[in-house]
């Protein structure tokens, strides 16, 4: 019951206690984004969020997401040049 | 779907798959006893098996699956608990749906509905507040279930009910806080854990360095994760590099969610609204210091407890049940007497079974064919 959900900010109220719309899979929901809101609601609109019971409960570092797939990358490249030990399968 | 659907890459899982083969062959001793990684989070457990990561790993490689599953480790004396509050008829009761299910000595809040209470599955515990909001003439109770992940949208919601003035409604306490239970089954003697892949969703709200003493006193090491197959095998391969290196330190593989501090707001609403319990109980492994939370004495007018008085139960498991001993590790779930026999998701009698974030549910959704 812990999982969330990654969304996009798409509107804001005046405040931070109005609930925003967020875009999660094409579907828009009402979310409270008062824990992520450390300026301006407006300073939202368009961030990725992670939503939880209602509750945006964390900025989306997008810096991150892609220096990490870009690691695998990476790893993914080394090993196609590196083959397996013989005699030795992948998985098992 | 973005920030998901990369983290699910065919190519990229079999890079990383070959890499943690790799990574075993190097560390022969393993193939005698095999290394054991435990994930704490239920979230880990259920992506695990549906995603069936363990069957693609090498088999000197174990997943222990933790007690990070709040509807697991639910004791059955509270849902009764919620029954009897549930029965007052001036009471909506509201729960998330995880919750509806479990049985107590006197069933559980679905029967309870059946026969007749108003119990509500709510998303979310504003949800619960708006119901209160609509219905001044009710009493709203909402159960607020599960660890730091979903105690802030109830410390939250309190705030809210404060400051709309609506006092028809409360909260019915059972959040509990992972790192004391960690602690105690570091300190028990026969439990073999080599790693942890600690849980993401409350790491967001906590930070990471509350999970220190793991790496620096119990010299286990720890990865922070995701719950995507590629966030999963990426932790994985995170704690085998530090396992061949001899290194155990604390590591953060959900960066992209995770900020090292954590959400200081979400710990701000946290310490004003609640404060830690000398005591909790956790199905299967029993009473645990300073694990669990109640209100604080400001906010102890919202408290269902204070306002409805339930009666303090005690319930025991059935001693055939092997919960607690699945719960750390000591025994696979279909090891258990009662796997698959008396005890089934539609049936179900332990906890574990019950949720679909238990070890035992998910050995009986994907592993039942193969038992």
């Amino acid at each position: 019951m812990c999982l969330g959900v990654p969304g996009k900010v798409i509107s804001v109220g005046e405040d931070l206690h109005q609930l925003a719309t967020v875009d999660v899979c094409g579907v828009s929901l009402r979310v409270n984004i008062a824990l992520v809101c450390e300026d301006s609601p407006q300073a939202l609109i368009g961030q990725w969020v992670l939503v939880h019971v209602g509750f945006a409960m964390s900025l989306l570092d997008e810096q991150e997401a892609l220096e990490m797939l870009a690691a695998l990358e990476q790893l993914r490249a080394v090993g196609l040049e590196r083959p397996m030990p013989e005699g030795k399968d992948a998985l098992h | 779907m973005r920030y998901i659907d990369e983290f699910r890459d065919p190519a990229l899982t079999e890079a990383l798959l070959q890499r943690i083969a790799q990574l075993m062959l190097l560390m022969p001793e393993r193939q005698q006893l095999p290394l054991q990684i435990m994930e704490v989070c239920g979230g880990h457990t259920h992506a695990i098996f549906k995603f069936g990561l363990d069957r693609l790993l090498p088999d000197n490689l174990e997943f222990i699956h933790g007690p990070g599953c709040p509807v697991c480790v639910l004791p059955m004396g509270r849902i009764d608990s919620c029954l009897e509050i549930a029965a007052h008829p001036e009471v909506i009761f509201c729960t998330y749906g995880d919750a509806m299910r479990v049985r107590g000595r006197h069933g559980s809040l679905l029967d309870a509905r059946r026969q007749g209470a108003d119990i509500r599955v709510v998303y979310s515990p504003l949800d619960a507040l708006q119901l209160a909001a609509d219905n001044p003439q009710r009493e709203v109770v909402f159960f607020g279930l599960g660890f730091e992940t979903t105690m802030p949208a109830s410390a939250l919601t309190l705030q809210q009910a404060r400051r709309r003035s609506l006092t028809n409604f409360s909260l019915f306490c059972q959040h509990i806080t992972l790192i004391p239970t960690l602690r105690s089954l570091l300190q028990q003697p026969d439990v073999r854990i080599d790693g942890f892949l600690a849980p993401g969703h409350v790491s967001m709200v906590i930070g990471n360095a509350p999970y220190g003493f793991i790496a620096e006193n119990y010299h286990k090491p720890l990865v922070v994760t995701g719950f995507e197959p590629l966030d999963i095998l990426q932790g994985l391969l995170m704690l085998l590099e530090q396992l061949h290196a001899g290194r155990s330190a604390v590591e953060n593989q959900y960066r992209r969610i995770v900020p090292e501090q954590g959400n200081r707001l979400a710990q701000q609403a946290l310490a004003e609204v609640f404060c830690l319990k000398a005591s909790s109980e956790w199905r299967g492994l029993g009473e645990i210091a300073h694990s669990g939370v109640q209100l604080t004495p400001g906010y102890a007018e919202f408290d269902a407890e204070r306002r409805f008085h339930p009666q303090a139960q005690q319930v025991a498991d059935d001693p055939r049940s092997r919960c607690g001993e699945v719960l750390t590790g000591r025994c696979k779930p279909d090891a258990c007497p009662l796997f698959g026999k008396q005890c089934t998701p539609s049936n179900a009698f332990g906890a574990l079974m019950v949720s679909s974030e238990g070890a035992c549910a998910a050995y009986y959704q994907y592993r039942r064919e193969t038992a």
